[in-house]
């Protein structure tokens, strides 16, 4: 039996960007709150102080900042004819852990959707009329609209200091911004960051095909910025190591360079690390949850009761925590009943890599931050017209390239052999003058019947508990997109003056071990229906409504961006609702 | 590691009030848990002999190193530049067993899109594979080690183990090459304090200036080569003592 601890107001599951949002709202509202992280504490001086943050061995390699897959991993297969095998060691994405979670070692793309992504299934329907889409295709619209998170995805960005050009402030196009976002009530608190050399020949090169490239949206800072919360980020110094790194110079917008420094202040907050939650608890009605069990790094066993339980894990942890708590009902694919594992989706990124010629092109590509770029949206979401092609969806495009680590980035042109001394002349003669961005393209990934996650029947984790199963691959419509959106990306390539062309269209099928993104969502979607969703607008869950669900997994479908922004302005929204709705009077906040 | 120390050392609220203490667990309130001086930085390479390998698998992983990585007249190949050493210290270290992979039974062979599933370590790898060179080389050579036969023939070894037409007793050869050619690259490009990348071999072909941190000055100075040495996580070599070996 778990040893019963003193009842909270709240609790929440996991300390990343989302339980640190809303950690730090509801704390300023009053309530006492505490939050269990099952990874370890991390702090950018002790952790990944600039002395040897820089090692590309060791972190990117070697995983050292993620969840190591003997504590937790899920297996995989393509359909439901295969057996499913557990990922062994991350591939495909990677699973933060710690606090901070994702927010320590993402790139800092700092996105907003378009405004139709949100009214996808309504857009295209209306536009392209109902038989245009694939059958077993299940899109939905989010229930929230682009107008009603605009307030929020400003706070983040406020909160996160990010660096931009507007590119439509209140409806006026603004010149070098990106025309096709939706209105923006502010500009970027911080100006774009500078651009190297690539970067700024992408956009050259683009401008001259036509398109209207703009700055990547960065929470690596162009400039020293301090928050509403009062906490100060320094300027980024382009040092080339940020994805899978955490950042020594308080310059990549996280958890812990814009909230923890203030939350962990608040005498009504406190966090547990390395102690994971195991299952929520619900009373003998199983429409109320009661707290959480967490076992801590010894083994035993915790109840922490709490008023109101925040599922703020990353997405497919969400699911499964779910899952193994009896919440919901678990989707079938067979009958289409259920919700809970359902839609899950996740990111078609592609690319070209441009070999040059080295007399005349040096690039530094060791020069970079994680979310530098070039980018053009011509190609993303509804901004291009489908009827003629085939496919929905798109993505944003551009020279993204965030590094020149050596390890993982020495592309050599094909057909030279893998080693002996042609390997070793082609590292030597290609690494300064080849623009190689792993995900030049950012294409979306829609939803489709048989791409879902329930339990597995074999593998099991530490605890005993059964690993999530995630049945997932291509289909035709993004295999469409990403040869569609390469081609033109690869044109903007050749444009920039490269010798030699690579294009590398995302192919099937889908596949766990080369990474592609950690945008992995779904399985417990959100909507304004609870007949296809599994929390509503404000991520209150349909069937237990003093449990909220936060993260991508409410992404009913992914867009061609980077998910964080639209994930953080949903926790802000919900936070907003809880504090001035929910408080006043418990219970569901849209009435079924 | 460092970190376990420090947790030690703080308050941890709830697990005295329920009388347990939790090695790691802890709990953060009140302030961050930061205190000066407390860091978790890298393991440098321990110099001195081959801490996995056998003097004669150590040889002969330097001969295979320096065939997969030549040495010209410019960059040292796989051996000088320590690939060999690099790939010892990793299989004594987390990585020679697979520490933090999900290795839990069943294990069954899947799709290539479904990964590694293997229950092989890359520690036993290495050591069934290289026992079995040896013994191939040793019969087919007249006695001799893969590392004193002649380089064509030991390139025509690496192509067979590459192409699966050698097959080695009771160890896949193309498994053994796909491991020892993407440590051997690891080796010539990690950073010198893992004990490859000699002298930032590696880096300094290739043009990487290493671990800089630090590049406002040239972010905007387009297309003119970067101008200063490289530097690792330890300084450059002409700061620090060489290493054995």
């Amino acid at each position: 039996m778990p040893r019963k601890l003193p009842g909270k107001d709240v609790v929440i599951i996991g300390l990343g960007w989302t339980g640190s949002i809303l950690a730090h709202e509801l704390t300023a509202a009053g309530l006492d709150v505490v939050a269990i992280e099952r990874g370890p504490w991390r702090d950018t001086a002790t952790d990944f102080p600039p002395s040897y943050a820089p090692d590309e061995l060791r972190y990117r390699l070697h995983h050292e900042l993620f969840l190591r897959p003997a504590q937790s991993t899920l297996t995989f297969r393509n359909n439901p004819s295969q057996t499913a095998l557990p990922i062994r060691t991350w591939g495909a994405f990677m699973l933060g852990n710690g606090a901070g979670g994702a927010g320590v070692h993402w790139n800092a793309e700092t996105w907003r959707f378009l405004p139709t992504d949100f009214t996808l299934r309504s857009h295209l329907t209306q536009r392209y009329g109902a038989a245009f889409l694939p059958e077993d295709m299940t899109i939905q619209d989010w229930g929230v609209t682009y107008d009603e998170l605009e307030p929020y995805y400003d706070r983040f960005e406020h909160l996160c200091g990010t660096s931009g050009t507007a590119g439509n402030l209140r409806g006026v196009i603004q010149e070098g911004g990106n025309p096709f976002e939706g209105p923006r009530s502010r500009a970027y608190p911080t100006p774009a960051q500078k651009q190297p050399f690539s970067h700024t020949l992408f956009a050259q090169a683009a401008r001259e095909m036509g398109y209207k490239p703009f700055p990547q949206p960065s929470g690596n800072l162009s400039q020293a910025y301090t928050n509403p919360l009062g906490v100060t980020l320094g300027p980024c110094t382009y040092c080339g190591f940020c994805e899978w790194f955490g950042c020594g110079n308080y310059s990549k917008a996280s958890p812990q360079t814009t909230i923890l420094p203030v939350l962990v202040r608040q005498p009504n907050f406190e966090a547990r690390t390395e102690c994971e939650v195991t299952r929520i608890l619900l009373d003998s009605t199983g429409k109320r949850a009661t707290g959480v069990v967490y076992a801590d790094t010894s083994g035993e066993e915790w109840e922490q009761p709490a008023d109101i339980v925040l599922l703020c894990a990353f997405s497919i942890f969400n699911v499964w925590l779910l899952m193994l708590s009896g919440i919901g009902e678990r989707y079938d694919p067979q009958t289409g009943r259920g919700h809970i594992g359902r839609n899950f989706s996740h990111q078609t990124v592609s690319s070209a890599i441009g070999f040059f010629d080295r007399r005349k092109f040096n690039f530094n590509p060791f020069i970079a931050s994680g979310a530098i770029g070039m980018c053009i949206d011509e190609f993303n979401g509804d901004n291009f017209d489908h009827s003629k092609l085939g496919f929905v969806g798109g993505g944003y495009m551009g020279q993204v390239q965030s590094n020149g680590r050596p390890m993982e980035t020495t592309p050599v042109p094909p057909g030279t052999p893998l080693w002996g001394p042609e390997w070793k002349r082609a590292i030597r003669d290609n690494y300064l003058s080849t623009v190689f961005a792993g995900a030049g393209v950012h294409g979306s990934c829609y939803s489709y019947r048989g791409n879902y996650l329930d339990l597995d029947p074999t593998y099991r984790d530490r605890f005993g508990r059964p690993l999530l199963r995630l049945t997932m691959d291509l289909h035709e419509n993004e295999l469409k997109m990403s040869a569609f959106l390469t081609d033109k990306y690869a044109e903007i390539i050749q444009r920039m003056g490269a010798t030699q062309v690579v294009k590398q269209p995302r192919k099937g099928p889908y596949s766990i071990v080369d990474y592609q993104t950690s945008h992995i969502c779904g399985g417990a979607i959100m909507g304004s229906d609870p007949g296809s969703s599994a929390v509503n607008p404000w991520l209150q869950s349909w069937d237990v409504p003093n449990l909220f669900v936060f993260g991508m997994s409410a992404f009913p479908q992914n867009a061609g961006y980077n998910p964080t922004n639209t994930v953080a302005a949903l926790a802000f929204r919900t936070a907003e609702a809880i504090r001035t709705q929910y408080l006043k009077n418990p219970g569901p906040l849209v009435h079924a | 590691m460092a970190g376990i120390a420090r947790r030690r050392l703080l308050t941890t609220t709830a697990w005295l009030l329920c009388g347990a203490a939790s090695a790691r667990a802890m709990t953060v309130k009140g302030a961050l848990p930061w205190a000066p001086g407390e860091a978790d930085p890298p393991q440098p390479a321990r110099p001195g002999p081959w801490v996995f390998f056998t003097p004669e698998e150590g040889a002969d992983v330097e001969a295979l190193a320096d065939r997969l990585i030549p040495p010209d007249p410019d960059t040292p190949g796989g051996r000088d530049s320590g690939c060999a050493v690099f790939i010892d210290r990793q299989l004594a270290g987390a990585y020679g067993s697979y520490q933090g992979y999900y290795m839990r039974p069943p294990f069954q062979d899947g799709s290539k899109e479904q990964g590694m599933q293997s229950p092989v370590t890359p520690a036993q790898r290495y050591r069934a594979a290289l026992a079995a060179l040896d013994k191939h080389c040793r019969a087919a050579f007249a006695g001799k080690p893969f590392a004193q036969i002649p380089d064509d023939q030991k390139d025509a070894i690496i192509r067979g183990l590459e192409s699966s037409s050698l097959q080695l007793d009771g160890s896949s050869g193309r498994a053994f090459f796909e491991l020892l050619l993407k440590d051997t690259q690891h080796g010539f490009l990690a950073d010198p304090i893992y004990g490859g990348n000699r002298d930032m071999a590696g880096w300094k072909m290739i043009g990487f200036p290493g671990a800089r941190y630090d590049y406002r000055d040239w972010v905007e100075r387009h297309n003119e080569p970067y101008p200063r040495p490289p530097m690792g996580i330890e300084g450059r070599p002409a700061w620090t003592p060489p290493r054995s070996q």
